[in-house]
Protein backbone atom coordinates (compact mmCIF):
# COMPACT_ATOMS: atom_id res chain seq x y z
CA UNK A 1 0.00 0.00 0.00
CA UNK A 2 1.56 3.02 -0.74
CA UNK A 3 0.81 6.79 1.46
CA UNK A 4 -1.47 8.21 -1.53
CA UNK A 5 -3.81 5.02 -0.47
CA UNK A 6 -3.90 5.59 2.57
CA UNK A 7 -4.75 9.24 2.44
CA UNK A 8 -7.58 8.59 -0.51
CA UNK A 9 -9.14 5.60 1.99
CA UNK A 10 -10.57 9.29 3.83
CA UNK A 11 -10.47 7.56 7.59
CA UNK A 12 -7.53 10.53 8.49
CA UNK A 13 -7.75 13.87 8.26
CA UNK A 14 -4.67 14.76 6.10
CA UNK A 15 -3.06 17.67 7.77
CA UNK A 16 -0.13 17.73 5.98
CA UNK A 17 0.59 15.76 1.90
CA UNK A 18 3.83 15.28 1.75
CA UNK A 19 6.08 15.35 -1.23
CA UNK A 20 6.62 11.42 -1.68
CA UNK A 21 3.08 9.83 -1.42
CA UNK A 22 4.15 7.08 -3.82
CA UNK A 23 6.05 5.40 -1.16
CA UNK A 24 5.01 1.57 -0.17
CA UNK A 25 4.04 1.74 3.49
CA UNK A 26 5.91 -1.57 5.17
CA UNK A 27 3.56 -2.05 8.40
CA UNK A 28 1.91 0.52 11.22
CA UNK A 29 4.34 1.66 14.27
CA UNK A 30 3.02 2.21 17.41
CA UNK A 31 5.23 4.37 20.06
CA UNK A 32 5.71 7.92 22.27
CA UNK A 33 8.57 8.09 23.00
CA UNK A 34 10.53 9.83 20.46
CA UNK A 35 13.96 8.55 21.78
CA UNK A 36 12.62 4.97 21.16
CA UNK A 37 11.16 5.66 18.17
CA UNK A 38 14.40 7.14 16.57
CA UNK A 39 16.20 3.34 17.54
CA UNK A 40 13.67 1.25 16.72
CA UNK A 41 11.04 2.04 13.95
CA UNK A 42 11.50 0.76 10.26
CA UNK A 43 12.12 2.68 7.46
CA UNK A 44 8.69 3.27 5.69
CA UNK A 45 6.56 2.70 8.39
CA UNK A 46 2.90 4.93 9.09
CA UNK A 47 4.00 6.07 12.35
CA UNK A 48 1.07 6.28 14.85
CA UNK A 49 1.43 8.76 18.36
CA UNK A 50 0.44 10.97 19.83
CA UNK A 51 3.57 12.89 20.10
CA UNK A 52 2.56 16.33 18.04
CA UNK A 53 5.92 17.73 18.47
CA UNK A 54 8.10 18.87 16.48
CA UNK A 55 10.63 16.78 16.95
CA UNK A 56 8.29 13.99 15.95
CA UNK A 57 9.14 15.22 12.54
CA UNK A 58 12.68 15.10 12.92
CA UNK A 59 12.72 11.06 14.59
CA UNK A 60 10.27 10.50 11.37
CA UNK A 61 12.38 11.94 8.77
CA UNK A 62 15.63 10.15 10.78
CA UNK A 63 14.20 6.94 10.77
CA UNK A 64 12.40 7.30 7.09
CA UNK A 65 9.14 7.01 8.42
CA UNK A 66 6.31 7.08 4.68
CA UNK A 67 4.31 9.40 7.14
CA UNK A 68 2.86 10.11 10.88
CA UNK A 69 -0.45 9.57 11.67
CA UNK A 70 -1.43 11.49 15.06
CA UNK A 71 -3.35 9.70 17.15
CA UNK A 72 -6.49 10.25 19.71
CA UNK A 73 -6.82 14.10 18.13
CA UNK A 74 -3.23 15.11 19.02
CA UNK A 75 -2.36 17.93 16.64
CA UNK A 76 0.50 20.21 15.42
CA UNK A 77 1.26 23.44 16.34
CA UNK A 78 1.44 26.08 13.70
CA UNK A 79 5.69 26.28 13.91
CA UNK A 80 5.48 22.05 13.08
CA UNK A 81 2.67 22.32 10.44
CA UNK A 82 5.66 24.77 9.12
CA UNK A 83 8.40 22.46 9.16
CA UNK A 84 6.10 18.98 7.93
CA UNK A 85 5.26 21.22 4.73
CA UNK A 86 8.92 22.76 4.46
CA UNK A 87 9.91 18.96 4.51
CA UNK A 88 7.40 17.54 2.60
CA UNK A 89 6.26 15.32 5.22
CA UNK A 90 3.22 13.82 5.32
CA UNK A 91 1.14 13.75 8.25
CA UNK A 92 -1.92 12.95 9.10
CA UNK A 93 -4.37 12.85 12.11
CA UNK A 94 -7.36 10.82 13.90
CA UNK A 95 -9.76 10.84 17.07
CA UNK A 96 -9.12 6.92 17.00
CA UNK A 97 -6.93 5.74 20.03
CA UNK A 98 -3.50 4.30 18.67
CA UNK A 99 -4.36 0.63 18.51
CA UNK A 100 -7.48 1.58 16.30
CA UNK A 101 -5.85 4.14 13.65
CA UNK A 102 -2.90 1.15 13.87
CA UNK A 103 -5.58 -1.81 13.32
CA UNK A 104 -6.63 0.33 9.98
CA UNK A 105 -3.12 0.84 8.32
CA UNK A 106 -2.42 -3.07 9.30
CA UNK A 107 -6.12 -4.30 7.93
CA UNK A 108 -5.32 -1.93 4.51
CA UNK A 109 -2.33 -3.59 4.32
CA UNK A 110 -3.17 -7.28 4.50
CA UNK A 111 -6.61 -6.87 2.49
CA UNK B 1 31.60 36.16 43.65
CA UNK B 2 29.76 33.97 46.47
CA UNK B 3 29.63 30.43 46.16
CA UNK B 4 26.28 29.17 47.49
CA UNK B 5 25.50 25.55 47.52
CA UNK B 6 21.79 24.44 46.15
CA UNK B 7 19.47 22.36 45.99
CA UNK B 8 17.21 23.56 43.59
CA UNK B 9 14.77 20.74 43.29
CA UNK B 10 12.81 19.36 46.51
CA UNK B 11 9.12 18.52 46.71
CA UNK B 12 7.39 19.16 49.59
CA UNK B 13 3.81 17.19 51.16
CA UNK B 14 2.15 18.76 48.17
CA UNK B 15 3.33 16.97 45.50
CA UNK B 16 1.26 13.51 45.78
CA UNK B 17 4.57 11.77 45.47
CA UNK B 18 5.96 13.87 47.86
CA UNK B 19 6.26 11.91 51.79
CA UNK B 20 3.83 13.53 54.40
CA UNK B 21 7.12 15.11 56.51
CA UNK B 22 7.89 17.30 53.68
CA UNK B 23 6.35 19.99 55.59
CA UNK B 24 7.67 23.85 55.13
CA UNK B 25 9.15 23.72 58.69
CA UNK B 26 10.93 20.30 58.10
CA UNK B 27 12.58 21.00 54.45
CA UNK B 28 13.70 24.32 56.08
CA UNK B 29 15.46 22.81 58.90
CA UNK B 30 16.93 20.07 56.86
CA UNK B 31 18.35 22.17 54.44
CA UNK B 32 19.70 24.25 57.24
CA UNK B 33 21.33 21.29 58.96
CA UNK B 34 22.66 20.33 55.48
CA UNK B 35 24.46 23.22 55.21
CA UNK B 36 22.28 24.70 52.05
CA UNK B 37 22.22 28.21 51.70
CA UNK B 38 19.71 27.57 48.61
CA UNK B 39 17.29 25.64 48.02
CA UNK B 40 14.00 26.00 45.96
CA UNK B 41 10.85 24.23 46.49
CA UNK B 42 9.32 22.51 43.17
CA UNK B 43 5.80 20.76 43.38
CA UNK B 44 4.10 18.95 40.15
CA UNK B 45 2.30 21.60 38.53
CA UNK B 46 1.87 23.80 42.00
CA UNK B 47 3.56 26.48 43.65
CA UNK B 48 1.02 26.72 46.58
CA UNK B 49 3.75 25.36 49.43
CA UNK B 50 6.56 27.96 48.40
CA UNK B 51 4.99 30.94 50.71
CA UNK B 52 5.45 28.94 53.63
CA UNK B 53 8.78 27.41 53.25
CA UNK B 54 9.95 31.27 52.16
CA UNK B 55 8.61 32.68 55.46
CA UNK B 56 10.10 30.05 57.76
CA UNK B 57 13.14 30.35 56.25
CA UNK B 58 13.59 34.17 57.32
CA UNK B 59 14.83 33.23 60.51
CA UNK B 60 17.44 31.16 59.13
CA UNK B 61 20.49 32.45 56.43
CA UNK B 62 18.48 30.35 53.58
CA UNK B 63 17.49 31.68 50.62
CA UNK B 64 14.44 29.83 49.03
CA UNK B 65 13.62 30.01 45.26
CA UNK B 66 10.03 29.75 44.49
CA UNK B 67 9.23 27.01 41.67
CA UNK B 68 7.62 24.56 40.04
CA UNK B 69 8.15 21.20 38.17
CA UNK B 70 6.11 21.45 35.34
CA UNK B 71 5.06 18.62 33.48
CA UNK B 72 4.56 19.51 29.75
CA UNK B 73 1.74 17.83 27.37
CA UNK B 74 4.25 15.62 26.34
CA UNK B 75 5.30 14.75 29.82
CA UNK B 76 8.44 16.08 30.41
CA UNK B 77 9.21 17.48 33.46
CA UNK B 78 10.84 21.27 33.44
CA UNK B 79 11.72 22.84 36.32
CA UNK B 80 10.12 26.45 36.33
CA UNK B 81 12.11 28.84 39.08
CA UNK B 82 11.48 32.14 39.71
CA UNK B 83 13.02 35.71 42.02
CA UNK B 84 9.54 36.49 43.04
CA UNK B 85 6.52 34.72 44.91
CA UNK B 86 4.03 36.32 43.07
CA UNK B 87 5.36 35.59 40.23
CA UNK B 88 5.43 32.15 41.09
CA UNK B 89 2.03 32.38 42.09
CA UNK B 90 0.61 34.18 38.77
CA UNK B 91 2.62 31.10 37.04
CA UNK B 92 0.33 28.87 39.76
CA UNK B 93 -2.57 30.29 38.56
CA UNK B 94 -1.79 29.98 35.13
CA UNK B 95 -0.78 26.40 35.23
CA UNK B 96 -4.03 25.79 37.16
CA UNK B 97 -6.41 26.29 34.87
CA UNK B 98 -3.87 24.56 31.89
CA UNK B 99 -4.28 21.28 34.12
CA UNK B 100 -6.41 18.29 33.49
CA UNK B 101 -9.64 18.18 35.53
CA UNK B 102 -8.91 14.54 36.88
CA UNK B 103 -9.86 14.41 40.90
CA UNK B 104 -6.81 12.81 43.16
CA UNK B 105 -7.26 9.68 44.58
CA UNK B 106 -5.50 9.88 47.62
CA UNK B 107 -5.45 5.67 48.36
CA UNK B 108 -3.40 5.75 44.97
CA UNK B 109 -1.44 8.95 44.61
CA UNK B 110 -0.72 10.54 47.76
CA UNK B 111 -1.91 13.70 49.50
CA UNK B 112 -1.63 16.61 47.78
CA UNK B 113 -1.56 19.37 51.22
CA UNK B 114 -0.74 22.94 51.50
CA UNK B 115 0.77 23.86 54.74
CA UNK B 116 1.33 27.08 56.49
CA UNK B 117 4.12 28.14 58.25
CA UNK B 118 3.14 26.51 61.30
CA UNK B 119 2.25 23.10 60.00
CA UNK B 120 -1.43 23.46 59.70
CA UNK B 121 -3.24 22.03 57.00
CA UNK B 122 -4.76 25.63 55.15
CA UNK B 123 -6.02 23.83 51.36
CA UNK B 124 -5.74 20.47 49.40
CA UNK B 125 -5.45 20.77 45.61
CA UNK B 126 -8.22 18.41 44.52
CA UNK B 127 -7.09 17.65 40.87
CA UNK B 128 -3.84 15.09 40.13
CA UNK B 129 -0.49 17.49 40.19
CA UNK B 130 1.39 14.46 38.38
CA UNK B 131 -0.45 14.80 35.02
CA UNK B 132 0.57 16.31 32.34
CA UNK B 133 -0.49 20.17 31.58
CA UNK B 134 -2.17 21.95 28.21
CA UNK B 135 1.61 23.20 28.27
CA UNK B 136 4.34 22.47 25.19
CA UNK B 137 7.73 22.16 26.04
CA UNK B 138 8.46 24.68 22.91
CA UNK B 139 6.74 27.23 24.79
CA UNK B 140 7.79 26.97 28.29
CA UNK B 141 10.57 29.33 27.28
CA UNK B 142 8.14 32.11 26.09
CA UNK B 143 6.27 31.59 29.39
CA UNK B 144 8.74 32.51 31.59
CA UNK B 145 9.77 35.95 29.88
CA UNK B 146 6.30 36.33 30.54
CA UNK B 147 6.11 35.38 34.34
CA UNK B 148 9.91 36.46 34.66
CA UNK B 149 11.18 33.00 35.63
CA UNK B 150 13.62 30.50 34.35
CA UNK B 151 13.35 27.37 33.05
CA UNK B 152 14.96 24.04 33.62
CA UNK B 153 14.50 20.86 31.27
CA UNK B 154 14.74 18.50 34.55
CA UNK B 155 16.52 15.37 35.16
CA UNK B 156 17.16 14.95 31.36
CA UNK B 157 19.83 11.90 31.36
CA UNK B 158 16.76 9.62 33.17
CA UNK B 159 14.36 7.54 31.10
CA UNK B 160 10.66 8.68 31.86
CA UNK B 161 9.83 12.46 31.87
CA UNK B 162 12.61 13.57 30.68
CA UNK B 163 13.51 15.94 27.20
CA UNK B 164 15.76 13.20 25.67
CA UNK B 165 13.34 10.21 26.82
CA UNK B 166 10.21 11.58 25.38
CA UNK B 167 11.46 14.03 22.79
CA UNK B 168 13.99 11.98 21.57
CA UNK B 169 17.03 14.85 21.10
CA UNK B 170 17.60 19.02 21.80
CA UNK B 171 16.83 21.05 19.21
CA UNK B 172 19.24 23.49 18.33
CA UNK B 173 16.80 25.76 18.44
CA UNK B 174 15.91 25.53 22.06
CA UNK B 175 15.72 28.18 24.30
CA UNK B 176 17.43 27.20 27.62
CA UNK B 177 20.33 28.11 29.13
CA UNK B 178 20.12 25.74 32.06
CA UNK B 179 19.83 21.75 32.19
CA UNK B 180 19.31 19.10 35.26
CA UNK B 181 21.02 16.24 35.01
CA UNK B 182 20.41 13.51 38.12
CA UNK B 183 24.00 12.26 37.25
CA UNK B 184 26.73 13.78 36.59
CA UNK B 185 28.70 11.93 34.99
CA UNK B 186 26.18 11.24 31.93
CA UNK B 187 27.53 14.64 30.44
CA UNK B 188 29.98 13.66 28.75
CA UNK B 189 28.07 11.19 26.63
CA UNK B 190 25.05 12.85 26.23
CA UNK B 191 26.96 16.26 25.13
CA UNK B 192 28.28 13.82 22.20
CA UNK B 193 24.84 13.25 20.82
CA UNK B 194 23.19 16.69 21.98
CA UNK B 195 25.45 19.30 21.23
CA UNK B 196 23.14 22.33 21.99
CA UNK B 197 24.56 21.09 26.10
CA UNK B 198 28.03 22.74 25.64
CA UNK B 199 26.36 26.10 25.88
CA UNK B 200 24.18 25.33 28.64
CA UNK B 201 25.02 25.23 32.65
CA UNK B 202 24.57 22.10 33.83
CA UNK B 203 23.20 21.83 37.47
CA UNK B 204 22.19 18.76 39.63
CA UNK B 205 19.58 18.47 42.46
CA UNK B 206 18.44 15.82 44.96
CA UNK B 207 14.98 15.27 43.13
CA UNK B 208 14.08 14.96 46.83
CA UNK B 209 10.36 13.82 47.79
CA UNK B 210 11.70 12.32 51.39
CA UNK B 211 13.67 14.64 54.27
CA UNK B 212 16.68 12.56 54.48
CA UNK B 213 17.31 12.85 50.03
CA UNK B 214 17.64 16.12 50.31
CA UNK B 215 21.19 16.49 49.29
CA UNK B 216 24.08 17.89 51.48
CA UNK B 217 26.19 20.32 50.35
CA UNK B 218 27.83 19.43 47.81
CA UNK B 219 26.82 21.49 44.32
CA UNK B 220 27.53 25.16 44.39
CA UNK B 221 26.49 27.99 42.15
CA UNK B 222 28.57 31.39 41.79
CA UNK B 223 26.40 34.38 42.58
CA UNK B 224 26.89 37.86 43.64
CA UNK B 225 24.79 37.81 46.52
CA UNK B 226 23.06 36.05 48.52
CA UNK B 227 19.45 36.62 47.39
CA UNK B 228 17.01 35.00 45.24
CA UNK B 229 17.18 37.77 42.15
CA UNK B 230 20.85 36.85 41.52
CA UNK B 231 20.35 33.41 42.07
CA UNK B 232 17.57 33.81 38.86
CA UNK B 233 19.71 35.80 37.67
CA UNK B 234 22.84 33.36 37.79
CA UNK B 235 21.34 30.47 35.60
CA UNK B 236 19.79 33.00 32.98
Amino acid sequence: MKVIDLIQAGTFEVVNEGDNTQREICAPYCCDLLSIAMGKMRADSAWVTVMGNINTLAVATLADASCIILAEGSHLDEASLNKAREQGITVMASEQPIFEAALFVYNKLNA
Amino acid sequence: MLKLSYDLHIHSCLSPCGDDDMLPSNIVGMAFLKNLDVIAVTDHNSCKNCGAVIKLAEQYDLVVIPGMELCTMEEVHVLCLFAHLSDAMRFDEYVSTKLLKIPNDERVFGKQEIIDEEDQTIGTEPYLLINATDISFDEVGTLMKEFNGVHIPAHIDKNSNSVLSNLGFISPDADFKVVELANLSHLEELEKKNPYLKQCKIISNSDAHMLGNINEAIHFIDCEERTSEQVIKALR
